[in-house]
């Protein structure tokens, strides 16, 4: 459709709720999904007299993202007031960071989609913390005109991570939202679950159109509502197209038009216009005066540092060379979040074969917490028992079918290692038993210990399936090698 | 330091003030003073002077990231002018 060529523009905003147990500043749960309106206190409905108090863990996490996009913590960090008034803002302001941010000037790399060799960075202007918002709920079914508020979410602690306008397609931002959410995932800094909101982006885009030499810059437009990557994708194409569109037919340019709020319809898959957007101006900041400014100490500075281990990339590479597992394996179980990474580490170290503990993990402990929804914390096969299973197998006491059947047993009957062995009749079987066992089969059965004498190593196997008649528990590999041991000594 | 009418107006709206009845230019001119008052501050050379985040002493007032019990839902909308039994209800917001 477009006659000229342009340069698409995007900067994004993306709010992430931080993984606290608490709010921001006040005690309240900050757990999602309770009933409406039961964990708020006087500081959450902005009754006189309630004062903030600030909560450190927030402030540590703040960091903590902080480090992991290169930025400075600069020495001091305070507290502003955005004035505006809505039913779900009791106080009638936010509180939020407005010219000293807790983190400023990083960077974010991201491979190009469009070229993997290819590596672009984005800077990262400054995050700031603020509080969040309730939710307001609009009651039109009930053929009611009022809308319903909840503030269970007032006040809790949103980290807004704001982007230089570096990107330049769709694809770019999609790649940029996923590799900071899995940083922010894997680094415990927040869930990032888009439907529960705690990641939240918007992205504010305009083109710079080159007619014939002269750029023209179309009004940036701010689009909100994205609930998913997809959406943001889908979002941002649409809305390039229609400023293209709005510029060849009306004239608008950054000039003659300010900045505008559209949100996303997702089922009309269009953007629309919300609200002319307010001026920095109309917000009147000023410095918080129920709040202090904070100097992160040089204590909590190490504690954050200490707290910043590696990155996923990273995890991916170590995987490989610590345990020798494949670039893919260690893609999976990376990809299954810090969890489930901690919980390989666990297992492949105290079993000490890093590639069988991939593939216990991945595929019986991955699918077992799959079938049951739950996360890898709540599965009831701690890391050690998987190790000592896994060595059971090492050391050829059990083969892998049994180790299965074992760890079956235990995930049915909620069982420890040793009971579920015993209850399947599996014992550890006393060498000097084995011995006389293969020393009675070898005597029934001299043509066997002829064939193998005769070079026909395989002919053993046919004692095998009678010793295991005889004792179920008769490991075939040690009656395999105690019986060729026993006919060359004879 | 003059303000407009219009000013004024755009300030009332952001502050949620109902100004409707009263004389503008009155309220421009007390505003006017406040807004004088202040300014005789910029007088002052603070060129080398760091900006002052608080008038107090102290800093690094913080808490543990801790649960408290929150307040009784009822008495959470107690004073609410309009309430259901989860709720508060509110005139209609969109968007």
């Amino acid at each position: 459709m477009s006659q000229y060529p342009f340069t698409t523009v995007i900067g994004l905003e993306v709010h992430v709720q931080l993984k606290t147990a608490s709010k921001l500043f006040c005690g309240c749960s900050t757990e999602f999904g309770a009933p409406p309106n039961t964990h708020v206190c006087p500081l959450c409905l902005g009754l006189p007299g309630a004062l903030p108090v600030i909560n450190e863990k927030a402030l540590e996490l703040s960091a903590l993202a902080g480090l992991a996009l290169h930025c400075d913590l600069p020495p001091v960090t305070k507290w502003d007031r955005k004035q505006y008034f809505y039913p779900d803002l009791p106080k009638g302001y936010q509180t939020s960071q407005f010219d000293m941010p807790i983190c400023a000037d990083g960077f974010l790399e991201i491979e190009d989609p469009a070229d993997a060799n290819q590596t672009v960075r984005i800077g990262i202007i400054r995050a700031h913390l603020e509080e969040d918002a309730g939710k307001s709920m609009h009651d039109e079914v009930a053929g009611r005109a009022d809308s319903r508020i909840d503030l269970n979410r007032c006040g809790t602690p949103l980290l807004e991570i704001v982007s230089e306008p570096d990107l330049r397609t769709a694809e770019q931002c999609v790649a940029f939202l996923t590799k900071l959410r899995e940083m922010m995932v894997h680094l415990g800094v927040s869930d990032c679950e888009m439907q529960e909101g705690s990641l939240r982006v918007d992205a504010n885009v305009n083109l710079h159109i080159d007619r014939n030499g002269e750029v023209i810059a179309t009004p940036i437009v701010e689009i909100k509502n994205m609930n998913s990557f997809r959406n943001v994708a889908a979002a941002l194409a649409y809305e390039v197209d229609r400023q293209y569109e709005e510029w060849e037919t009306k004239g608008h340019t950054i000039k003659t038009h300010g900045k505008r709020t559209f949100g996303w319809d997702d089922g009309k898959q269009v953007t629309y216009p919300q609200r002319e957007k307010e001026e920095s101006a109309d917000y009147r900041y000023f410095p918080c005066p129920d709040l202090l400014p904070v100097r992160l100490t040089e204590a909590q500075r190490e504690k954050v540092r200490s707290m910043f281990t590696e990155l996923p990339q990273q995890a991916r590479e170590r995987l490989q060379s610590q345990y020798d597992v494949t670039a893919y394996d260690a893609d999976v179980i990376v990809s299954a979040g810090p969890e489930m990474l901690a919980y390989y580490d666990s297992v492949a170290t105290a079993c000490g074969d890093g590639k069988r503990a991939s593939s216990w993990v991945q595929q019986d402990v991955m699918r077992s917490i799959k079938e049951q929804g739950i996360s890898v914390d709540q599965f009831a096969i701690s890391a050690d028992q998987l190790a000592a299973l896994i060595q059971c197998i090492i050391a050829g006491e059990l083969a892998n079918n049994r180790a299965r059947d074992v760890f079956e047993h235990m995930l049915d009957k909620g069982v420890a290692m040793d009971q579920a062995m015993k209850d399947l009749g599996i014992e550890q079987v006393d060498d000097s038993e084995i011995e006389s066992l293969v020393a009675d089969l070898l005597s029934k059965n001299p043509r066997v210990v002829d064939d193998v004498k005769g070079g026909n190593a395989k002919a053993v196997g046919a004692l095998i399936g009678q010793a295991r008649k005889a004792n179920p528990n008769a490991n075939p590999q040690q009656v395999r090698e105690l019986a060729l041991k026993m006919i060359e000594q004879m | 330091m003059a303000l407009s009418t219009d000013d004024v107006k755009k300030l009332a709206l952001l502050a949620r003030l109902d100004i409707s009845d009263l004389p503008v230019d009155h309220l421009a001119g007390q505003l006017e003073s406040i807004l004088d008052f202040v300014h005789q501050l910029s007088e002052l050379d603070t060129e080398d002077v760091e900006p002052m985040t608080t008038a107090l002493d102290v800093d690094n007032r913080w808490r543990r990231d801790e649960v408290l019990p929150s307040l009784d839902r009822q008495d959470v909308l107690a004073n609410a002018p309009a309430a259901d039994d989860e709720c508060f209800r509110v005139p209609p917001v969109l968007g």
